[in-house]
């Protein structure tokens, strides 16, 4: 079996009286796609929230690569290699595109803490290179003196993948990245999740739209009312009648 | 306002010209300054001093949008230290500066670090309470440290143990701030002032250019987000926060050197309003722009505080009595004592009207005349908007 | 026992002066997401309310003193007396209850103008420009009434009935000799009805409801079709009349100057901020209780072991506060953050 980068072990969440995830078992091995879908309310969001420490679970554990994640705080947890795409792109958006990946260099570079006033951000020539070679890469190299305020909704997501990928992190959380995308931009960024798969990082990805699921997963893991249901290659979860009832199901209802 | 504030990429060349300019600027004041009547020492190191304070301020409010209602705490508590350099060691200026500058390092440290436990207007709040704070210690409890209302004074029999040691215990009368035996007073005083602020501004450009600084601006711009970029804010704010009470600590002790005296009204809630209005005005988030604004406030209340009611009767003169007794009595609302209203409607106006402040508003006017100038050919200057939120 | 009691009531005196203000402000705060640094204003305002009502009775006319019969004096006799006699003098002995009267209409005036001139354009704008400009606000109200009444304080007197002191000690079975004024007890009865009414007007009138929900999610009340706009704008209105009357009411316990307002203010923010931001019974409650510490922090005894305790003490309990309960005492999450 192959290395296993994310181990989600028996977590258990709950709100108030609700039980947001309830035994959560989730491998996550290295290289690979794994997609977790789910109706809304599911807990997937939850579910990211716990991997990158905004939420702690009650109970249970989220190893990543042998560290326990539980309690940490989220710059560490991305220092160690865990990056996140938001599901409404989280930029900054007082700045160019180019010093938006700039600062995600930086962090990778610098770590969560690092004060040298007198350095001058003229002379990273190495990191400016870097970055503006990632933003060639999703795409948005003719955009990077712009502001970032001015992008469409496609190409701000685009923008915080590079942001994310420049830091070359072990594991990719995506919660729902083609999200209130056109059909012509969600494809797009189908091909450069894939493009990013060849190189072998590995991903986990919430979505709600199976043709992305199906595009990109090497593994799936259906949520439901805060429990795994079913998990398996693309196949086996098509034709699984639980998913079936739990989605269509809940669809007709 | 979003591209003014934003983090300006520039050149060795391009920031040597900036310094070169500004070296000039500043230190031919007395002579650009003297058509318009501002070019005498005591204004003059005025404006020096309170650029440097509101350069400081603007590392804070600037770069990272924490708006702290509580600077003129760090200005006094710089002037007290200053002064009690003076009074215990020696009258060298390099001594006081390097002490008070110190002090309000430490200070700034411990309020620093219980107000950005929280963001936004609780921050505001608390360093406002801080303030106040320290202003009723300074008059009550404090009294051995500050004289209270007397303020805090320097006396011939101060033991001044440095330059007793090395001159003697000669004079009877109270010595001026000195450097290694160069008296600081008058233009002496202001060239002084001006070195400072060269570095000052100096420093603070080097902070903006640098990766520190574009990281700051993140943290302005979205907290969140850097957070899971894997940034520690926190450190950070500290940082900018002390960086910028360090200014203010040099500003005080400035003060002190100009005049050797530290009072507790400097630490009031409306001298921590000032700074916050001289930076709005000039331009938060700007390199020029909070020394622009600095310059106008104290020049303009240079001139508004001396002018009274027999000045304004005299300026409008030529108008019929019954209209020159009705403009006079309303424009003596705003002279005289009443220059904070005039500062208040001032606050007001900027915030209303121009809240990126002068350079915003040049800069409007530049984009506006090069529009024109292109005839008709409009210009993709979606930048110059506001961000919606 | 009796310097206890007697703290205890004076504690409470300034507590509901602090209540007040912190509740005006979290209401206003809560239904208009805006922070209002010149809500200290109002309170200003409402105690110059009683100074220019008090002015305005006691306007006179000089006329010749009889009782001096050696030479010509003359004293200022107020037109009230000349006109109504005893019951004019009667009059200007009340002009603080009468005050409070006219504070209600003028500083709902004044609140909604406030409202409809000035904080309405900056809903959408960030909350450090609403800062700014409140803060602005507050300068030019508090320069504009120093120019008009001076720098000076302005002693008010409370109507004789209550000048005297109450045996609140023989109340209590505790010692004849302690005595407390009674206006102060008066004032501390009516702010708690004042406090009383407010809540009661949230919780059991439909206005006060929908007042509460749109405190607690805008969007959805606006959705319903429900004008909620101008129902903040009244309750803009309302947290100024609650402040000016507690200012009014304050004026026989403290001679209000222009900087009257800063002062409260900041305190009533360190009151909002232990109390927990958007808490209507936190500001209150908060507000009592540093009050009372406070006045227990200025005791002779206190003080004799940390001089100066009672300058700092509510800074002091604000740091800890904020260093345990980040959110305040009756903080909710999510509010302010």
């Amino acid at each position: 079996m192959a290395n296993v980068v994310l181990d989600v072990s028996d977590v258990n969440k709950t709100f108030g009286g609700l039980q947001a995830l309830s035994h959560i078992n989730l491998q996550i091995e290295e290289g690979k796609t794994h997609a977790v879908i789910g109706p809304n309310g599911a807990g997937k969001s939850t579910l990211l929230n716990v991997c990158v420490g905004r939420l702690a679970p009650d109970t249970g554990a989220v190893m990543f690569d042998g560290v326990n994640l539980t309690g940490m705080d989220p710059y560490d947890i991305n220092q160690l290699g865990v990056a996140r795409v938001f599901q409404t792109p989280e930029i900054f958006l007082d700045l160019t595109l180019i010093q938006n990946v700039e600062i995600a260099a930086l962090a990778k570079r610098d770590g969560a803490f690092h004060f040298r006033p007198f350095r001058l951000m003229y002379k990273e020539k190495a990191l400016t290179e870097e970055a503006e070679h990632m933003l060639e890469d999703v795409g948005l190299y003719r955009l990077k003196d712009e502001h970032t305020g001015n992008l469409s909704r496609g190409d701000k997501r685009r923008l915080e993948l590079a942001m994310c990928l420049v830091q070359h992190p072990r594991l990719l959380l995506l919660d729902e990245p083609t999200a209130g995308m056109s059909r012509h931009d969600t494809n797009r960024t189908i091909d450069l999740l894939k493009r990013i798969k060849e190189r072998g990082m590995t991903k986990v990805i919430i979505e709600h739209d199976m043709h992305v699921v199906f595009s990109l997963a090497d593994k799936i893991s259906v949520l439901a009312q805060g429990a795994i249901i079913a998990e398996g290659a693309p196949d086996e979860i098509r034709g699984n009648p639980k998913v079936q009832e739990a989605y269509l199901g809940g669809a007709h209802v | 306002m979003a591209s003014l504030t934003a983090f300006q990429p520039s050149t060795p060349k391009r920031d040597a010209i900036i310094m070169a300019v500004f070296a000039a600027v500043v230190l031919t004041a007395p002579i650009w300054l003297t058509p318009i009547g501002a070019s005498y020492p005591d204004l003059l190191q005025r404006f020096a001093i309170f650029g440097i304070f509101a350069i400081g301020f603007n590392i804070l409010f600037g770069l990272t949008g924490y708006l702290s209602f509580g600077h003129a705490a760090f200005l006094g508590v710089g002037s007290y230290a200053a002064v009690w350099m003076f009074k215990l060691l020696t009258m060298n200026v390099l001594v006081a500066i390097a002490f008070g500058v110190l002090v309000t390092a430490l200070f700034s440290i411990v309020i620093g670090y219980v107000c950005l436990r929280r963001s936004g207007i609780y921050f505001s709040i608390l360093t406002l309470a801080f303030a106040q704070m320290s202003y009723n210690m300074a008059y009550s409890v404090l009294t051995p440290i500050t004289n209270g209302e007397t303020a805090l004074i320097l006396e011939t029999a101060d033991p001044r143990i440095i330059d007793r040691a090395l001159l003697g215990d000669a004079k009877e009368a109270l010595p001026s701030p000195s450097l290694f035996g160069l008296e600081l007073t008058g233009y002496a005083a202001f060239y002084f002032c001006a070195v400072v602020l060269i570095l000052a501004f100096w420093v603070s450009l080097r902070i903006f250019r640098s990766p520190f600084g574009l990281k700051l601006l993140a943290i302005k711009s979205n907290q969140n987000r850097m957070i899971y970029t894997g940034y520690n804010t926190r450190p950070y704010l500290l940082v900018a926060f002390v960086i910028s009470g360090m200014y203010a600590g040099l500003a005080g002790s400035l003060m002190a050197i100009t005049d050797p005296l530290a009072g507790a009204e400097r630490m009031q809630w409306t001298a921590s309003g000032e700074v916050v209005l001289m930076t709005i005005l000039g331009g938060a988030g700007t390199l020029i722009g909070p020394l622009l604004g600095a310059g106008i406030i104290k020049y303009f209340e240079n001139i508004f505080s001396a002018v009274g009611k027999t000045q304004l009767s005299e300026l409008f003169a030529f108008l019929p009595d019954g209209l020159n007794e009705a403009l006079v009595g309303l424009m003596s609302l705003f002279v005289g004592e009443g220059w904070h209203l005039t500062l208040g409607v001032l606050f007001m106006l900027v915030v209303i009207f121009l809240p990126g402040g002068l350079m915003e508003g040049i800069k409007r006017l530049t984009d506006w005349a090069k529009s024109r100038r292109q005839g008709g050919e409009t210009v993709g200057d979606g930048a110059a908007h506001q961000p919606s939120e | 026992m009796d310097a206890l009691l007697l703290q205890l009531l004076n504690g409470l005196d300034k507590g509901a002066a602090y209540a007040l203000i912190a509740l005006g402000l979290t209401l206003v705060f809560g239904t208009l997401g805006v922070v209002n640094f010149a809500h200290g204003a109002l309170f200003m305002l409402g105690a110059f309310v009683a100074v220019s009502v008090n002015e305005l009775l006691t306007f006179s006319k000089r006329v010749k003193d009889e009782s001096v019969t050696f030479f010509d004096a003359y004293k200022e006799q107020p037109y009230l007396e000349i006109w109504l006699g005893d019951f004019g003098s009667a009059i200007i002995d009340w002009s603080v209850p009468i005050a409070i009267l006219a504070a209600i209409p003028i500083m709902l005036l004044i609140g909604l103008a406030m409202e409809r001139g000035l904080i309405r354009h900056f809903y959408k704008r960030s909350h450090a420009e609403q800062i700014l400009v409140t803060f602005g606000l507050a300068i030019v109200i508090g320069e504009i009434v120093k120019a008009t009444f001076g720098a000076n304080p302005i002693p008010q007197s409370a109507p004789e009935i209550v000048s005297g002191a109450a045996p609140v000690g023989a109340l209590f079975g505790l010692s004849e000799a302690l005595v407390y004024p009674w206006w102060r007890l008066v004032y501390l009865f009516s702010s708690l009805a004042i406090i009383g009414g407010v809540f009661a007007f949230l919780q059991f009138t439909t206005y006060g409801m929908v007042v509460r929900a749109g405190m607690a999610d805008r969007e959805t009340v606006g959705l319903l079709g429900i004008n909620i706009e101008r129902r903040f704008t009244i309750v803009f209105g309302i947290a100024a009349i609650v402040a000016g009357v507690a200012g009014v009411m304050y004026t026989p316990i403290l001679p209000p100057d222009y900087n009257l307002g800063m002062n409260f203010l900041v305190l009533s923010f360190v009151v909002v901020v232990v109390g927990g931001m958007g808490s209507l019974p936190g500001a209150v409650a908060a507000g009592f209780l540093l009050g009372v510490v406070q006045s227990f922090a200025s005791m002779g005894a206190v003080k004799e072991i940390v001089p100066g305790i009672d300058q700092i003490i509510i800074y002091l309990i604000a740091v800890a506060i904020l260093l345990t309960r980040p959110r305040g005492l009756l903080g909710r999450k999510g509010v302010m953050e």
